[in-house]
């Protein structure tokens, strides 16, 4: 670089094209002053780090696919007469929609490979933010400055699922036009204003002849749209923000440790597109995703059995079933509880994980910037209720396939229906507890290998015939990132009587913070890490241990 | 939210970032060592390490050019049509196959080959790049607050309340526009979810073969489904009819049926309930014979159809509505009318 900027000026004609043309752009773009803050930025490596480009990646595909789709495919419920190249399907009536994509499947060349690389890398997609959501909530990279960012992902993971139920209801096949059916019916569930929501949504009666074009539009535009805007802005302010990183040697909360943008990560992470897009290749090429022509047209009299959605909305589907049907009439109206508590649970829900940084923030008071991440043992509170969290979702998803549980497991569906049930309350707060529980016996273990060593695997007999192990102390390096993670004290409410001795209204707010400030951080809640005078004592008394 | 309540000593020092560890303080065996010196990787000192990284990088991306012709020439060759059976996947169709995998080694090899060479090959050395607080300088703060301040008093809104207020409700006004506008997206509900093609004297139609049918023609224990007739799948509006007027017809025996009006509104132990389950409305398809019981795909609604339909299990909120039938003078079945209440899933003006 040095040697570059110590260099005269070349002549234009002399200078490389590459130059030039940068040169021009920088005329008029200011190209310069954004590359030397971005080109070498620095970019820290973890395994985990891959989730979020993952999703990144299927979201390219899908949009690149999905463009390809839209060449193709009639958004329109006419009802027309099939004459292509599936014989099994001639002369049936079905909606243009469902024979354009009979057609993408059958006719067009290559057309089979990309519905199902856009199907695939739907599930991949959602999947990949999902598991990353995780890795975030876990490691406490939610903190400040990155609360809004997290918003941003969580935003993209529910209108994620959106996108996907309304692209897959597009063939307007059996299977998702079951799905749309049970969309409306949980819609015509909504008290005072369902009915009216359902007209207006489908254009008059379910199903009538609109759905599909406007669902296309929602699909295609409306909710990727948007979901660009939020991709982008959430890189922004991930390159803004800097990337998080494990405590370790030489990494503070004051810098970022890594390898610069260009060449290295550029390289993996271009490369990463890559092998992404190639696995979800492969996939579609191997496994069958979505064959709609094996599930014929859609009929609102007809249903397939085993119908399931696309795993992403297998917790909507968990909750709907293990609903007991209640249904309250009174005044000449009907409140659907069966139907509407599970949409009610299922915003809320999701709800409670979208709001949950500032929940933490509150209870800790902490308003500092925070880009060391957590190790998950180290937050045992925040790490168990976050198990809680997938448990439950998990359960509803094993819920929202109950009859084939119920068939692969030789269980009866009762069964199944009632262990999901329980099963909601019960397993979060089993799971809370021992969640809360390994987190602790890590942090004491960790303890013991600060004071104690590591356990070398070396048995040595003593003089008096006793057997021990020995312990080999751990590098300082090993030392530091040990005991790097912050640990908080619990809240106190205060003195009730203020200097003057007049006694001060303890807020019920300020009561709940500091019992749930206890819950996180109490003695209960976390192993107090070595001391420096600890280590000291021990390992200047006796060496072998 | 504020937390100007909580002692700042309550909050733990921050990591590793305030007291920027010293390496000379020996006396903390937890001090920062700082960044591990780098180590060379085997390429990085032998040339002819190096040099083999550098081929199989080459490999594998020549692999990608094969494959991008491998796909390319499957396109063309193998006829789209043509189905192969390919253990453990079965009869699968060759050509989503060919392009699938050339197409996927293509793209991975190109990702392999870059991952490789930056593993191998560009520098691994770790840098530490500087982060700086997110938010602004007191400095810039107070300017920024200043300049707001400034730009707002030269506006004169908060002088003239009147421009303020009015300018506050032109532009809470103008998006009903957009509101009034999406009013023709559909109907308003009315009363259709209460009606359906059935009326008196409608004949009860076979939906499998299209004819009207006797009650000699159902057995005990089958199931039938059937439509108005009148209607046909080839009709303009066929689907909304269907999705409100889908029947199913089994056969008791008369002494089996529990419930009295189900009794009084079947012909012969011949009773007709609608197909759609009160739940969310998905067709019901499956039917037992030796309970009575019908079974719901979707979500496992059972339904004694001995029994007024009512439910058994599942989450669906009530009983199947029932048609009235009897038979015409020329002895075919027929509807005695529509049915009483609103069939498929539950709504707020059902009541
Ligand atoms: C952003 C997230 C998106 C997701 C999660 C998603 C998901 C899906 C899914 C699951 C299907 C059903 C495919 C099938 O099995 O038939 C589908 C269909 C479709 N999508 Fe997308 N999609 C997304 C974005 C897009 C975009 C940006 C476009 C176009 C610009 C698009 C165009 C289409 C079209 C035309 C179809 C119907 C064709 C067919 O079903 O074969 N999608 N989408
Ligand atoms: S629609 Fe029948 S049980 Fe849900």
């Amino acid at each position: 670089m040095s040697t570059a900027a110590n260099e005269a000026p070349r002549s234009r004609g002399k200078a490389p094209a590459g130059e030039r043309v940068a040169d021009w752009a920088d005329g008029r773009l200011g190209i310069y002053s954004l590359a030397k803050a971005n080109m070498r930025k620095i970019f820290p490596d973890h395994w985990s780090f891959m989730l979020g480009e993952i999703c990144l990646y299927s979201f390219i595909i899908i949009i690149l696919t999905g463009v390809y789709l839209t060449l193709f495919f009639h958004p329109s419920m006419n009802e027309v007469e099939y004459h292509g190249s599936y014989i099994p399907m001639q002369g049936q009536l079905m909606s243009e929609a469902y024979k354009s994509t009979l057609d993408i499947s059958f006719d067009v060349r290559g057309g089979l490979l990309i519905r199902q690389i856009h199907h695939w890398a739907a599930i991949i997609f959602l999947a990949g933010m999902f598991v990353h959501m995780m890795r975030v909530f876990f490691t406490g990279a939610f903190r400040k400055p990155r609360e809004i960012n997290w918003l941003f992902g969580f935003l993209l993971f529910v209108l994620g699922m959106f996108t996907g139920f309304t692209g897959y209801s597009l063939p307007d096949d059996l299977l998702s036009g079951t799905g749309v059916r049970f969309t409306q019916g949980a819609i015509l569930s909504v008290p005072i204003v369902g009915t009216y929501i359902s007209m207006f949504l489908f254009g008059g009666e379910f199903p009538g002849t609109d759905f599909v074009a406007r669902f296309y539009s929602i699909h295609i535009l409306l909710l990727p749209g948007i979901m660009l805007g939020l991709v982008v802005g959430h890189l922004i302010l991930v390159f803004y923000h800097k990337h998080t990183q494990f405590a370790g040697p030489g990494k503070t909360n004051k810098n970022v440790v890594g390898m610069p943008l260009l060449p290295v990560y550029m390289a993996k992470a271009g490369g990463f597109f890559f092998l992404v897009f190639g696995v979800i290749a492969a996939i579609a090429g191997i496994a069958s995703v979505n064959p709609i022509w094996s599930i014929g047209p859609y009929r609102p009299d007809q249903v397939s059995t085993g119908a399931q959605p696309d795993w992403y909305m297998g917790f909507a589907e968990g909750l709907v079933r293990a609903m007991p049907g209640w249904e309250i009439n009174f005044w000449g109206h009907t409140l659907v509880l069966g139907v509407f508590v599970p949409l009610v649970i299922f915003g809320l829900f999701l709800a409670i994980i979208a709001l949950y940084p500032f929940i933490e923030s509150w209870v800790t008071g902490d308003k500092r910037e925070h880009h060391i991440l957590d190790r998950p043992r180290n937050a045992p509170t925040r790490t168990a209720f976050g198990v809680a969290w997938v448990t439950a979702y998990m359960i509803m998803l094993i819920g929202g396939g109950n009859d084939i549980v119920a068939t692969h497991f030789h269980l009866s569906i009762n069964a199944v229906t009632w262990f999901v049930r329980i099963g909601f309350f019960v397993g979060p707060v089993i799971a809370f507890v021992i969640t809360k529980r390994i987190c602790l016996g890590l942090q004491r273990r960790d303890k013991e290998k600060v004071l104690h060593g590591r356990e070398s695997g070396i048995i040595k007999r003593l003089p008096h015939g006793e057997f021990i192990e020995v312990h080999e102390p751990l590098s300082q390096e090993q030392l530091h990132t040990l005991t790097a993670h912050e640990q908080y004290k619990p809240v106190e409410i205060g003195p009730t009587v203020d200097e003057n001795g007049v006694e001060r209204k303890v807020k019920r707010t300020e009561k709940l913070r500091a019992k749930l400030s206890k819950s996180y951080y109490g003695e209960e809640s976390q192993i107090p890490k070595p001391t420096v005078e600890e280590y000291k004592e021990i390992t200047s008394g006796h060496g072998h241990h | 939210m504020s937390s100007q309540d909580i002692p700042e000593e309550n909050l733990p020092a921050e990591q590793g970032g305030t007291h920027v560890p010293k390496p000379a303080d020996e006396k903390n065996p937890f001090a920062d060592p700082g960044l591990p010196p780098h180590e060379h990787r085997i390429q990085d000192i032998d040339e002819r390490a190096a040099k083999r990284s550098e081929r199989t990088v080459a490999l594998l991306f020549t692999v990608s050019m094969l494959a991008t012709i491998g796909f390319i020439a499957s396109f063309v060759a193998i006829p789209h049509d043509k189905s192969i059976y390919v253990w453990p996947l079965g009869h699968i169709n060759a050509m989503n196959l060919a392009l699938g995998l050339t197409l996927g080694v293509a793209l991975f090899t190109i990702g392999a080959g870059a991952v490789h060479w930056a593993r191998t090959l560009m520098s691994d050395e770790e840098v530490a790049d500087e982060r700086h607080p997110i938010e602004a300088s007191p400095e810039v703060r107070a300017k920024v607050h200043a300049d707001f301040k400034q730009g707002a008093k030269e506006s004169v809104i908060g002088r003239r309340k009147l421009i303020r207020n009015t300018m506050l409700g032109a532009l809470t006004l103008v998006p009903l526009s957009g509101v009034v506008l999406l009013r023709d997206l559909g109907p308003l509900p009315g009363t259709k979810l209460r009606h359906t093609l059935w009326s008196k004297g409608k004949l009860l139609v076979n939906m499998n073969t299209n004819e009207p049918m006797r009650p000699s023609d159902i057995a005990v224990g089958s199931l039938t489904f059937a439509k108005p007739e009148g209607l046909e799948e080839h009709d303009h509006g066929f689907q909304n009819e269907i999705a409100k007027a889908a029947l199913m017809i089994i056969r008791l025996e008369p002494e089996a049926i529990k419930d009295k009006r189900e009794l009084e509104w079947s012909h012969e132990g011949i009773v007709a309930y609608s197909k759609i389950c009160t739940h969310v409305g998905c067709p019901i398809s499956l039917y037992e014979q030796q309970t009575h019981h019908a079974l719901c795909p979707c979500h496992q609604s059972t339904f004694d159809l001995a029994d007024g339909a009512r439910v058994i299990f599942g989450p669906a909120g009530h009983a199947l509505p029932q048609l009235r039938i009897g038979v015409n003078d020329e002895g075919y079945l027929e509807a005695l009318s529509d049915f009483e209440e609103p069939v498929g899933p539950a709504f707020w003006e059902r009541g």
